[in-house]
C-alpha cells in the first residue's frame, strides 16, 4: 500500500515518556527523506497504530521502544536514525532555571497593589480608560490622582463615591498639581515644606498660592488637587471633603487653604459647615465677584501664620501707554485667566471663553473688543498637549495679533514655572514678543506687554532667570497674577499704572 | 477609619503610575520610590462598558465572594451508579460537552459520539439508524453542564453509564461524571467500532458496580487532597493525571480486592485502572464542577464559572449572568500528534474538561508540570511563565493547590473577565485533540485558546447588567 523503506525495530531497555517521544516522532518524520515515523513504547495502542500506518510490526512488550520509520531509501532511514539518536539525547538548551524570562511587569493598576504597598496611584492613560484603572486602586484602598481628562463627570462621582467608602482620595480627574510630603506631582513649583496645606480645585490657582507663599518664605505641607470640578454642584465637593479632613488631622498642617475656580453656592455652604468645626483654621480662597484675589488670600495666609507679606517682586520696564488700548489676555493657567477676567470686568464687554459669556476661542479671538482666553481650555488641548507643555497655539496668536492690531494693545500672557512645564518657556516666548511689538510698531501701534509669572526662584526653570529674560525685551513682569491683571487693566484704561518697576 | 487616606501623608511617599513616562521620570528625580505599570489600551471592549463594569459598585466584592466559594468547595467521591438513577436521565436524552448544539452542527467527534451511544443504548442497530434518530430528534441533546455534570472531550454521557457521583461538604453541591474509557479507540474521542461499545459494556457490567461496592466499604474518597497532591508531583490535573490516577488507585485498591467480587474481576478493574493514566480525570473534572457551581450566581461578579466546549464551539459563562452562555468557533489545538496524524486530521477544540482551568489547574497550573509544555515543543521556563501570566487574568490564588517551584504560590484562580478584556491575556487551556472524522479516536495533545469573542460577548453582557442594576 505504501512505496518506501520500513525501518522497525524495538529496542529492550530504553524508557522514554510519552510527550518525549512524540516530540522526537515528530523531528525524526521532519527529516528529509522521512516521510513518516513513529516512535513510541511498544504498548498494544501503538503497536495498532503503526501497524495502521503500514508498518509490520514485530512482536513487543510494553517495556520495548518501537521505532518505525518510513524513508525515501536507506539515506533516508539512516538519516532518520541520527536524528532519533540526537533527539532522545538531547536536554533542553535553556537554562533550566526558574526565571522564566519574560517581563512580567504588572499591567494594570490592580496587578501592582497586589504586590505593592504603595500608597498612591498615579494615572495618565487616555481619558476613555482612566476610570477603569482609577477604580482599581479605589478597590484596592490607595489613593489616586487621575492626571488624564476625558473622564465622564458620571465615572467622576461614581469614583469619588467610592473613594469616600473606601476612605481614599480620588484626584481629578483632570488633576495636573500636587505635593504630597514635598513630592511634586504632575505640574507643581518648587516649594519649600511647612505649615499651609492645600486643597485645589484648580491647579494654576494652587501653583500660584504654593509660589507665592514659597516667595514670602512659608512653606507647604501638602498641596492636594481635586480637579476643576470637585466644587461643582454635581460632585458636590466629594472630594474636597476628604481632603480637608485629611488635612485636618495631619500634625504638620497648621492652616489650610481651599482653593477653587468659581464654585457652587451650595458646595461652598456645605463645606464651610464642615470646616466650622475644625481644630485647624481654613481659609478659602474662593474666586468670584466681591471675593479676595488669589493674592490677598495669600496675604490672609500670611497674616493667619504670622508671617508678613513682601511686596510681590515685579521686574521689567514700566509700560506707560498714556491712552487707551485693547486689552488682549492669553493665558495658558485656567485659574489665572478666571482671575484675570474677574479683575478686568469693568472693561465689559471683553470676548471670552470662560465664564457664563463664554464664546468659542475662536470666535473670541476675532472679535473687536477686548478678550480674555483660555488656551488650556479643553476646545484648544484636543489631540495637543496642554499649553504649559506645547506653547504652539499660543505663539501663533500673539504673531497674529503683531501682524493684525489696528490700534495700541496692551498684552497680558501668564507663564507658569515648576515640575512638568516648558524647560525654558522665555526662550520661544521673547522672540514671539518681540516680532509682534515690531511689526506691529512698523504700523505706529504700540505694544504693552504684561507677564504674570507663575513660579518660584527653586524651579528648575528660576523665577528670577525667566523674568530678566522677558524684562529684556520689554514686558513687565509679576509673580502675582493679580497685580499683573490691575497693571494691564489700568494701562488699557489709559491710567498711569499704580505699580512700578523696581 | 484610623487614619484618613492610609499613609499618603504621614509615610514617605511610594506611587504607581500609569501612563505617560513623563511622570515616573520626574519622580525619580526626587528621589521618590515609583513603580511603573506595563499598561497598554485594553484588548478589547467598548471603552464605556469596560468602566461600567470597573464602576459596578457590587463588581469587586461579587468576586471575593464567587471566589471564596471556588476555594472552600469540598470533592468526595461518594457513589458510582448508573446515570438513569443519578441523573433521572431518560434513555432518550443524551448529554454532551460544551454549550448546546444540534447534531447538524456537531463536529466529527461529537458525531461520531452520540452515534456510538446510541448503538450502546440499544436505540439504533447501526450507525446509519443511529444518524436518523438523532437527526429527527427522537434523540435529544443537552449539555452536561445543564445537568450539574461534566464530561471530557465529546462527554457523552447516556442512561446506561455509570457516574461518578462527587459531593462538596462545605457548599453542598453534587456533581457527576462519566468513568473514564482510557486512550486510543474511546467513545469521547468519537470512535464508536465494536471495540469500544464492548468496554462501555464492561464498564457498565463490571467497572462500574465494583467500584461502587468499593466505595460502599471504604467510604468517600478525597477527591480535593488528591487533586491538591498531585500538583506537587508533576501533574497539572488535565493533560497529566499520573500521580493522581496512582494515588486513587492506591486509595481504593484495599476496597476493591475486599468487594466481595470475584478475584478474576477485581484484576480487570486493577488492571484498568492502572493501565489509565487519564483515570482520575473524570474525577478531577466533577470537583472542579462542584468548585465553579458554588460560585454562580453572585451579581454583578465578572469571574467565569465555565468554560466548555462541543467540537463547534467554544461557550463561557459568568456568574453574574446566569445560564448564559457566550460562545465562539473552537480554536485547533497546537500540540503533539500521535503516529501518522498532523493538524489537517485535528478537531476543533472540544470537550468540558477546560473546568480544571476555570478551576485553575490544568493549563494554569502548568508551572507544576513542566513535563507538558514540550507538546508544544516549550521550555520549563515556559511553563513557569504561563502560569504566572494567569495570575494577571484571575483574582485569587488557591491555596489548595499549591504550586512548588513557584515557592508553593497557589494556583491562580477566579478568571475575571474584566481582566482578561484589559491585559488581552486569553485562559491557557491543555487539551487533548480528537480526530477531525468521525470514529477516528485520539490524534494528538497540545495546547489552546478559548477565543477572544466568548470574552467580548461576556463583557458587553456583564456591562449591561451593570448599567441596569446602577439605573
Amino acid at each position: 500500500m505504501t512505496s518506501g523503506l520500513d525501518h522497525v525495530e524495538c529496542r529492550q531497555g530504553q524508557y522514554y515518556d510519552s510527550v518525549t517521544l512524540m516530540q522526537a516522532s515528530r523531528t525524526v518524520a521532519g527529516i528529509t527523506g522521512v516521510r513518516v515515523a513513529l516512535i513510541a513504547m511498544a504498548t498494544p495502542l501503538n503497536l495498532e497504530l503503526a501497524e495502521g500506518m503500514g508498518f509490520v510490526v514485530p512482536q513487543a512488550v510494553p517495556a520495548q521502544l518501537l521505532i518505525a520509520v518510513r524513508a525515501e531509501d536507506q539515506t533516508g532511514i539512516d538519516a532518520g536514525l541520527a536524528a532519533l539518536t540526537t533527539a532522545l539525547s538531547a536536554r533542553t538548551a535553556s537554562s533550566g532555571g526558574i526565571d522564566s524570562g519574560e517581563d512580567l511587569r504588572p499591567a494594570t493598576i490592580g496587578a501592582a497593589f497586589a504586590d505593592s504597598d504603595a500608597a498612591l496611584a498615579l494615572i495618565s492613560v487616555p481619558g476613555p480608560y482612566a476610570a477603569i484603572e482609577a477604580f482599581d486602586a479605589v478597590a484596592a484602598g490607595r489613593n489616586v490622582m487621575i492626571f488624564s481628562d476625558g473622564v465622564s463627570v458620571e465615572d467622576e462621582i461614581a469614583l469619588k463615591r467610592a473613594g469616600r467608602d473606601a476612605g481614599v482620595l480620588v484626584m481629578g480627574p483632570d488633576c495636573g498639581t500636587a505635593i504630597v510630603s514635598g513630592v511634586a506631582l504632575g505640574f507643581a513649583n518648587v516649594v519649600r515644606r511647612g505649615p499651609v496645606g492645600i486643597v485645589a480645585a484648580s491647579g494654576t490657582g494652587a501653583q500660584q498660592i504654593s509660589s507665592l507663599l514659597e516667595t514670602a518664605g512659608v512653606g507647604v505641607s501638602h498641596l492636594l488637587g481635586l480637579g476643576g470640578r470637585d466644587l461643582s454642584e454635581r460632585v458636590g465637593g466629594l472630594g474636597a471633603e476628604l481632603a480637608l479632613i485629611a488635612l485636618d488631622a495631619d500634625p504638620d498642617t497648621d492652616l489650610i487653604v481651599l482653593v477653587s475656580k468659581p464654585p457652587d453656592d451650595q458646595v461652598t455652604q456645605r463645606l464651610r459647615t464642615l470646616t466650622d468645626g475644625f481644630s485647624t483654621p481654613v481659609q478659602f480662597a474662593l474666586l468670584g465677584f466681591g471675593q479676595p484675589d488669589l493674592t490677598q488670600a495669600v496675604e490672609s495666609v500670611l497674616a493667619a501664620v504670622s508671617a508678613s507679606a513682601p511686596s510681590w517682586p515685579v521686574i521689567g520696564q514700566d509700560q506707560r501707554p498714556g491712552q487707551p488700548a485693547q486689552l488682549h489676555g492669553y493665558f495658558a493657567g485656567g485659574t489665572l485667566a478666571a482671575e484675570a477676567l474677574l479683575l478686568i470686568d469693568e472693561l465689559a464687554p471683553i470676548s471670552t471663553n470662560l465664564g457664563p459669556a463664554a464664546v468659542p476661542a475662536t470666535e473670541a479671538l476675532s472679535g473687536s473688543s477686548h478678550v480674555i482666553v483660555d488656551f488650556g481650555e479643553d476646545e484648544l488641548t484636543q489631540g495637543r498637549a496642554h499649553p504649559m507643555i506645547d506653547p504652539t497655539l499660543r505663539l501663533d496668536q500673539i504673531t497674529r495679533l503683531g501682524r493684525t492690531a489696528d490700534g495700541e494693545r496692551v498684552l497680558l500672557v501668564d507663564v507658569v514655572l515648576g515640575h512638568g512645564a516648558e524647560p525654558n518657556p522665555a526662550e520661544a516666548l521673547v522672540p514671539a514678543l518681540r516680532a509682534a511689538a515690531q511689526r506691529m510698531g512698523e504700523r505706529g501701534h504700540e505694544l504693552s506687554v504684561i507677564v504674570s509669572l507663575c513660579g518660584t526662584d527653586a524651579d528648575p526653570q528660576s523665577w528670577h532667570c525667566q523674568a530678566v529674560a522677558l524684562g529684556d525685551v520689554g514686558a513687565l513682569v509679576f509673580a502675582s497674577n493679580a497685580q499683573a491683571a490691575r497693571h494691564a487693566l489700568a494701562l488699557a484704561r489709559g491710567a498711569i499704572p499704580a505699580a512700578s518697576a523696581r | 477609619m484610623s487614619r484618613p487616606l492610609g499613609a499618603l501623608l504621614s509615610a514617605p511617599l511610594s506611587v504607581v503610575t500609569a501612563g505617560v513616562d513623563l511622570f515616573p521620570r520626574a519622580l525619580r528625580d526626587q528621589g521618590t520610590a515609583v513603580e511603573v505599570v506595563d499598561w497598554r489600551p485594553p484588548a478589547f471592549g467598548d471603552p464605556a462598558d469596560l468602566a461600567a463594569l470597573a464602576a459596578d459598585p457590587r463588581r469587586v466584592a461579587a468576586n471575593r465572594s464567587a471566589t471564596e466559594r471556588i476555594l472552600s468547595a469540598g470533592a468526595e467521591l461518594v457513589d458510582v451508579r448508573p446515570a438513569a438513577d443519578a441523573l433521572g436521565l431518560p434513555r432518550d436524552l443524551f448529554l454532551h460537552a460544551g454549550p448546546p448544539i444540534e447534531f447538524g452542527d456537531a463536529s466529527g467527534p461529537l458525531r461520531g459520539a452520540l452515534i456510538g451511544a446510541a448503538l450502546f443504548e440499544g436505540l439504533a442497530t447501526d450507525p446509519d439508524e443511529a444518524v436518523h434518530m438523532l437527526e429527527s430528534g427522537r434523540i435529544r441533546l443537552e449539555p452536561c453542564h445543564h445537568h450539574r455534570a461534566v464530561g471530557p472531550m465529546a462527554g457523552v454521557t447516556t442512561a446506561s453509564m455509570w457516574v461518578s457521583e462527587l459531593r462538596d461538604p462545605i457548599n453542598g453541591g453534587t456533581a457527576y461524571c462519566s468513568l473514564n474509557e482510557g486512550l486510543g479507540k474511546v467513545l469521547r474521542y468519537g470512535a464508536y467500532s465494536a471495540e469500544v461499545i464492548d468496554r462501555l459494556r464492561w464498564m457498565g457490567d463490571v467497572l462500574g458496580p465494583v467500584l461502587s461496592a468499593a466505595l460502599n466499604r471504604s467510604g468517600p474518597v478525597d477527591i480535593k487532597s488528591i487533586l491538591a497532591q498531585m500538583l506537587q508531583m508533576g501533574d497539572e490535573g488535565h493533560n497529566r493525571n499520573r500521580a493522581g490516577s496512582l494515588m486513587f488507585l492506591r486509595d481504593l485498591a484495599p476496597a476493591i480486592a475486599d468487594s466481595g467480587v470475584p478475584a478474576v474481576q477485581v484484576a480487570e478493574v486493577l488492571r484498568f485502572i492502572g493501565g489509565n493514566e487519564h483515570f482520575f480525570l473524570n474525577y478531577g473534572m466533577p470537583a472542579a464542577k462542584l468548585a465553579l457551581d458554588a460560585a454562580r450566581d453572585f451579581p454583578g461578579s465578572s469571574v467565569v464559572v465555565a468554560m466548555a466546549r462541543n467540537g463547534t464551539e467554544f461557550g463561557i459563562q459568568t456568574s453574574g449572568t446566569g445560564d448564559a452562555w457566550f460562545t465562539g468557533p473552537a480554536l485547533t489545538p497546537d500540540g503533539l500528534f500521535l503516529g501518522g496524524y498532523g493538524p489537517d486530521d485535528a478537531n476543533p477544540d472540544i470537550g468540558d474538561s477546560a473546568i480544571m482551568e476555570t478551576l485553575g489547574v490544568g493549563g494554569f497550573s502548568m508551572a507544576a508540570a513542566p513535563a507538558i509544555v514540550r507538546f508544544v515543543g516549550g521550555t520549563v521556563p515556559d511553563a513557569l511563565a504561563t502560569t504566572r501570566r494567569m495570575f494577571a487574568i484571575t483574582v485569587a490564588e488557591n491555596p489548595a493547590y499549591a504550586i512548588p517551584v513557584l515557592e508553593f504560590r497557589g494556583a491562580p484562580t477566579g478568571i475575571d473577565v474584566l481582566s482578561v478584556a484589559r491585559t488581552g491575556i486569553l485562559p491557557q487551556i491543555n487539551t487533548g485533540m480528537a480526530g477531525r472524522v468521525a470514529g477516528t479516536g485520539q490524534v494528538g495533545a497540545g495546547l489552546v485558546k478559548p477565543p477572544q469573542v466568548c470574552f467580548e460577548k461576556a463583557l458587553a453582557a456583564l456591562a449591561e447588567r451593570a448599567r441596569s442594576s446602577s439605573g
